[in-house]
């Protein structure tokens, strides 16, 4: 990757408010594919909202959210949700599992949302569950394993249907340090191995030190680090 | 930290005798260390040697002449050059990059840039670490989990002094 590879999801001058309160104040980010990119910043300085804008999931007051080439911002809801079922992955910091289903269930729901028969999606999801080391687990319900497990089996979810963007929000907030650096460790390299971006919503500059790049969102306003220094 | 630097930085508002230099230091950076009298001489007679500094008037008292000291052109860029340049990430750099925080707001100089540049330098050292850590043995990891740690608790002292930049320019300059 290099810094002039071809930006993959390129928001600029995001502006969102709820109410009175400012939220992103003029906000821009570039993802390249194949990158991971923190987002870091105090909390209420409008990084997780960045990154929802960036996702499709909260429509920004103005400004523009671009991926490969088309407006975001433009798109129906449909196109937006589909957009995220095929391309997004997502992770969140309590991971948000569903309870009823098992770990093997919930990572293959992806695939059997986008239409892939039921034994196939279980098995690319046995697969995914091995890979991030949780495959002894498969048949359990999240309430029944830890919050490390848990958090695996969430990113096995993000992966499963092969994204371009992982979009992360906090995925170790909830864990102790050696969890939380398991949790990255895993998420990094099979990003890197199938060559998805990863946005990184985070307030740990140890859970930061595995991206390639910065970007401090403070007031709502973006700053690349790249471009300080 | 270094001492000359400083005292080049607090002569940017204005000439001053040595004892004034060593007062202001010592109010503003000198809490645990005031500096010595010796120490302020022999500085201010090597930024002389180097052109750093000038003789800006000599006042005669009952004890040794007073020289009243200024900053020269080449000592302005002198500490420019040295607020830009991030320290290299070391545990326990609070002492130098809080001295180079309060004299950039002394000064004028944008406080909140010098801290992202040594953000990013801490930063680019951490990630250096976590690779190392990835592909290291237990040894390594715990060595390299040692360093991160330090460099975290640098980086979130970083982040807690952007949030109160205002504040502190408030207290530097009041």
């Amino acid at each position: 990757m290099t810094a002039a590879a071809e930006p993959l999801l390129q928001a600029t001058a995001l502006r969102k408010s709820y109410g009175r309160t400012p939220a992103l104040d003029g906000a821009d980010l570039t993802v390249r594919a194949g990158e991971v990119v923190a987002v870091m910043g105090p909390s209420g300085s409008g990084k997780s909202t960045l990154l929802h804008c960036l996702a499709g999931i909260v429509q920004a007051d103005s400004g523009r959210v671009c991926y490969r080439g088309r407006d975001l911002t433009a798109m129906s809801d449909a196109e937006r949700s589909a957009l995220r079922r095929t391309d997004f992955g997502f992770v969140f910091q309590f991971g948000q599992l569903v309870p009823e289903l098992t770990c093997l269930e919930n990572v293959a729901m992806p695939a059997r949302l986008a239409g892939t028969r039921r034994r196939a999606a279980e098995a690319q999801a046995a697969e995914w569950l091995a890979r991030l080391e949780v495959g002894e687990i498969a048949g359990k319900r999240p309430g029944e394993v830890s919050g490390g497990q848990g958090q695996r089996v969430a990113v096995a979810r993000a992966l499963v249907g092969s994204p371009r963007v992982v979009f992360a929000d906090e995925p170790t907030g909830a864990l102790d340090s050696l969890n939380g650096e398991r949790v990255m460790r895993l998420l990094t390299d099979a990003a890197h191995d199938t060559g998805a971006a990863v946005v990184l919503v985070t307030h740990e500059p140890r859970v930061a030190a595995y991206s390639d790049r910065e970007i401090v969102v403070r007031d709502g306003k973006s700053r690349d680090l790249e471009q300080v220094s | 930290m270094s001492i000359g630097h400083t005292l080049l930085g607090l002569l940017e508002s204005g000439p001053r005798h040595g004892y004034d230099l060593k007062r202001a230091f010592d109010e503003r950076f000198g809490h645990d260390r005031p500096l010595a009298y010796g120490q302020v001489y022999s500085t201010m007679a090597r930024l002389l040697k180097n052109g750093l500094v000038e003789v800006d008037g000599i006042e005669p008292g009952g004890g040794p002449e007073r020289k009243r000291y200024a900053i020269t052109d080449a000592g302005i860029t002198d500490v420019d050059a040295w607020l830009r340049q991030p320290e290299k990430p070391e545990p326990y750099l609070q002492t130098t990059l809080y001295t180079k925080v309060v004299l950039a707001l002394l000064t004028g100089r944008p406080a909140a840039d010098l801290l992202d540049t040594q953000r990013a330098e801490h930063l680019r050292l951490m990630r250096e670490l976590t690779r190392r850590k990835k592909s290291g043995d237990l040894a390594d990891q715990l060595i390299c989990d040692h360093a991160l740690f330090h460099l975290e608790a640098d980086l979130r002292w970083l982040e807690l002094t952007a949030a109160r930049l205002d504040q502190l320019a408030k207290a530097v300059t009041s």
